[in-house]
């Protein structure tokens, strides 16, 4: 007689899976990949190989041999970690820190929490943010694009954000903006930046692929972008002399790349659209304020990790709207 | 113009409808019927005939034990063998009437022509005794006793009757069926259902995947208070609550029914056996069957006698394929899987579907990466991510508060899982022991 399996229902399963996730945000990153590798040459792709290599390898070690549970670094994420940060370094840093840098993401960003699913903070970011308070220097070198040759010898300079944070310690906004590259090129990615976060375009094209694919919904990254263009908005209409308007803000720094890829991380934000959007404007309001009146000319980073923290409490208390109104007495 | 459908959540499997378009075969009784006794919710009938005793088709032998409870009646015409436990689709032994069946004798009141009758002068009265008398449950699987539902309580006004032609799961069809052979009584059905209730507005809403249907009866209804209405294909459609909500925009509340917004929903297979009750005589002592998987050698639609082995329908569809690893008595979303075939077809049979090795096993547990996807799908807006995690740790009383008991176990959750996570054995895990608290908060 047959031997039937006998389990509750469904008994029907949708072909999603985490790797296949994973690998879509991997494919809409090609593009910006693209784009990169195209400005920045050989340390592009130095420094992405060196990051995805080192991101799986350390995940691996640390299942292996820390943690004894079988090794997921297959799995797609832990090289979506390593793309996520190169994209956020300078193309010209040296291999080790990259490294470093890999080892803080997938060490401390992940594993230190339980693995994949348990972090509170986006890992990529950890990695890059652990770099940039121990390697000052390296971290803000940008390398001038169009250097395909050049590695850790190419000639840098400030950024777009770097430029207007100095300059408005003397001067005013319009006469920084000619040594700002035009925004024909801040939206294509020609300028001075980390390797990922210089096209707009590019960025623009992954987010509406990961949209059509449903990996990502518009909550997040039209929430943080919106916030952004308002508020910087409402200041440039305030004083156009002291800052700059809002399409300078959306098209430089981390911003598109932070909105777009690090926000939107699926384990360290919010679960219902309506604490997405919460999330999102907290992230711009913050952004703005470190990249206007605080210390460092770029914010995003530090905004999408403080509301990393915060995304536990939005998932307690703001719920999706349920189906039906109470019964009294029911 | 955008199809209506329910608003929240829900998802769209592939539809696999491989049966649809073939007519009912209407199969002959078999050697040997096993009917139980509690074929329907509420508390089991009480048998009233005996090991020895001829009894003919249509006979009752098992009657109506209290008011949640319904009568049940011999499929066919033979000697009582036994009446004992018998291995039923739960996979466990319950009582049951074993029939020799012996010729096809039926009981005289029976009206067995194929003449439609549309008029009657039955008080809605009438007609609800005449469908307690003749056994009739709700027939899109939840095996309600119908008559129960065709009194409104009071206090409570019936406005709409909605007729739920939907067949949101994959692969059935019976229902489909049912519509494009049997739409005349099906209309004549519904009209009975509609003076049953006292209501004058009637809807039957079924899935744009059946266009054919839709036409059919959109032809059949002309002329009459009953309008049909296409609907958008999403799953779970056919939930009573998500159906009102698609047809009417109205919201049925939490821990509540139909009947307080105004609306009883029948399915189609329902009305149809009400219009055999009270036109024709005729007890509930078949239904139509889909017989249907990709291995399975011909899909089909059956009418068959309530009691036959679910092994001799599958037969009759071109026989087991070697590959199968799973018997669903339903659809792939919310069926039960079978633990044998000697299991009988009963009232709330609508589907026996087959699934290969390769589908029939779950895959690998992944961690929950938070992607919000259960969340997106949950239809009645809970958050099936939190309620597993809740229910894993025991945390029951949260879990009353989070509203799990509003959960309709479509399964949208665990189906839409990348990680396939078993959110919702978790949750009928949680479903249980918060109703355990329920009843003893009530007790005290």
């Amino acid at each position: 007689m047959n031997k039937f399996i006998v389990s509750p229902s469904p008994h029907a399963y949708s072909e999603e899976s985490v790797p296949r996730l994973m690998y879509g945000v991997i494919i809409s990153l090609l593009p910006v990949l693209g784009v990169s590798v195209f400005y920045f040459g050989i340390g592009m792709i130095i420094v992405t190989t060196v990051s995805i290599l080192s991101c799986i390898l350390f995940e691996y070690l640390i299942q292996k041999y820390v943690m004894k549970v079988k090794p997921t670094h297959l799995d797609g994420s832990a090289l979506l970690t390593g793309l996520l940060l190169a994209f956020c370094l300078p193309a010209n840093i040296p291999f080790w820190i990259v490294m470093i840098g890999a080892l803080a993401a997938v060490g401390i960003g992940k594993m230190t929490f339980g693995g994949l699913g348990n972090n509170i903070f986006n890992p990529a970011l950890v990695g890059r943010v652990f770099l940039f308070i121990s390697f000052p220097v390296a971290m803000t070198a940008w390398p001038e694009p169009g250097q395909w040759m050049q590695y850790t010898d190419a000639l840098t300079g400030a950024t777009p954000l770097g430029l207007m944070k100095e300059g408005l310690a003397t001067k005013t906004v319009s006469e920084i903006m000619p040594d700002v590259p035009i925004f024909l090129n801040l939206f294509m990615g020609k300028m001075m930046g980390s390797a990922g976060e210089v096209s707009a375009l590019a960025l623009l094209i992954g987010m509406i692929y990961m949209m059509y694919r449903k990996i990502i919904s518009w909550h997040i990254p039209l929430t943080i972008l919106g916030t952004v263009f308002i508020f910087t908005g409402i200041l440039w209409l305030v004083n156009p002399d002291r800052f700059a308007d809002p399409l300078f803000h959306l098209l430089t720094g981390g911003l598109m790349l932070g909105a777009i890829y690090m926000a939107t991380d699926y384990v360290t934000s919010p679960m219902t659209g309506k604490g997405m959007v919460i999330y999102g404007v907290g992230i711009g309001i913050v952004t703005v304020l470190i990249r206007i009146f605080g210390a460092y000319p770029e914010g995003v980073q530090f905004a999408i990790l403080i509301f990393n923290g915060f995304t536990p409490l939005i998932n307690k208390y703001v719920k999706p709207k349920r189906f039906g109104k109470e019964v009294a007495n029911g | 113009m955008s199809l209506k459908t329910f608003s929240r959540g829900g998802v769209h499997p592939p539809e696999h409808k491989l049966s649809a378009g073939n007519a009912i075969e209407v199969l002959a009784p078999p050697e040997i019927v096993v009917i139980p006794i509690s074929q329907h919710l509420g508390a089991p009938s009480k048998v009233i005939v005996a090991r020895g005793d001829q009894v003919k088709v249509g006979q009752l032998i098992a009657r109506s034990e209290g008011f949640v409870s319904t009568n049940i009646h011999s499929s066919v015409s033979g000697k009582v063998l036994k009446v004992d436990r018998f291995m039923d689709s739960s996979g466990y032994r319950k009582m049951a009437v074993q029939i020799q069946v012996e010729g096809d004798q039926w009981v005289e009141t029976i009206d067995r022509s194929d003449d439609l009758v549309r008029n009657t002068v039955l008080t809605s009265e009438d007609i609800r005794k005449k469908i307690l008398d003749a056994g009739i449950v709700g027939l899109g699987g939840a095996t309600f006793p119908s008559h129960v539902k065709l009194m409104v309580p009071g206090g409570k006004r019936a406005e709409y009757l909605l007729v739920n032609g939907v067949e949101c799961e994959p692969y059935l069809t019976s229902d489909h069926a049912l519509m494009m052979e049997r739409s005349e009584e099906l209309l004549s059905g519904i009209q009975i259902l509609m003076k049953g209730l006292g209501v004058e507005k009637a809807i039957l809403g079924i899935e744009n995947n059946k266009p054919d249907a839709i036409d059919k009866m959109k032809k059949v209804v002309e002329g009459s208070a009953v309008r049909v209405q296409g609907l958008k294909v999403k799953y779970p459609q056919g939930g009573e609550k998500q159906l009102v909500q698609a047809l009417l925009k109205r919201e049925v509340p939490s821990g509540g029914l139909p009947i307080d917004v105004g609306v009883v929903v029948f399915n189609v297979g329902t009305a149809y056996a009400a219009y055999e009750a009270v036109m024709k005589n005729r007890p509930l002592i078949d239904r139509i069957v889909s017989v249907t998987g990709k291995s399975m050698e011909k899909p089909s639609n059956f009418q068959v006698r309530i009691g036959t082995p679910i092994s001799l329908l599958v037969e009759k569809a071109g026989g087991l394929p070697d590959n199968t690893s799973k018997v669903i008595n339903g659809g792939p979303m919310m069926g039960k899987a079978l633990s044998t075939l000697d299991a009988p077809v009963v009232k709330g049979s609508s589907g026996i579907l087959l699934i290969g090795d390769e589908e029939a096993r779950r895959k690998e547990v992944k961690p929950c990466i938070r992607c919000t996807k259960c969340v997106n799908v949950c239809p009645m807006g809970l958050e099936p991510y939190l309620l597993m995690t809740l229910s894993e740790k025991g945390l029951f009383e949260r879990m009353e508060s989070e509203k799990v008991m509003d959960c309709i176990e479509c399964g949208s959750c665990s189906y839409t899982c990348p990680s396939s996570r078993p959110l919702l054995d978790y949750i009928r895990l949680g479903k249980a022991e918060v109703g355990k608290i329920m009843r003893a908060r009530r007790a005290v």
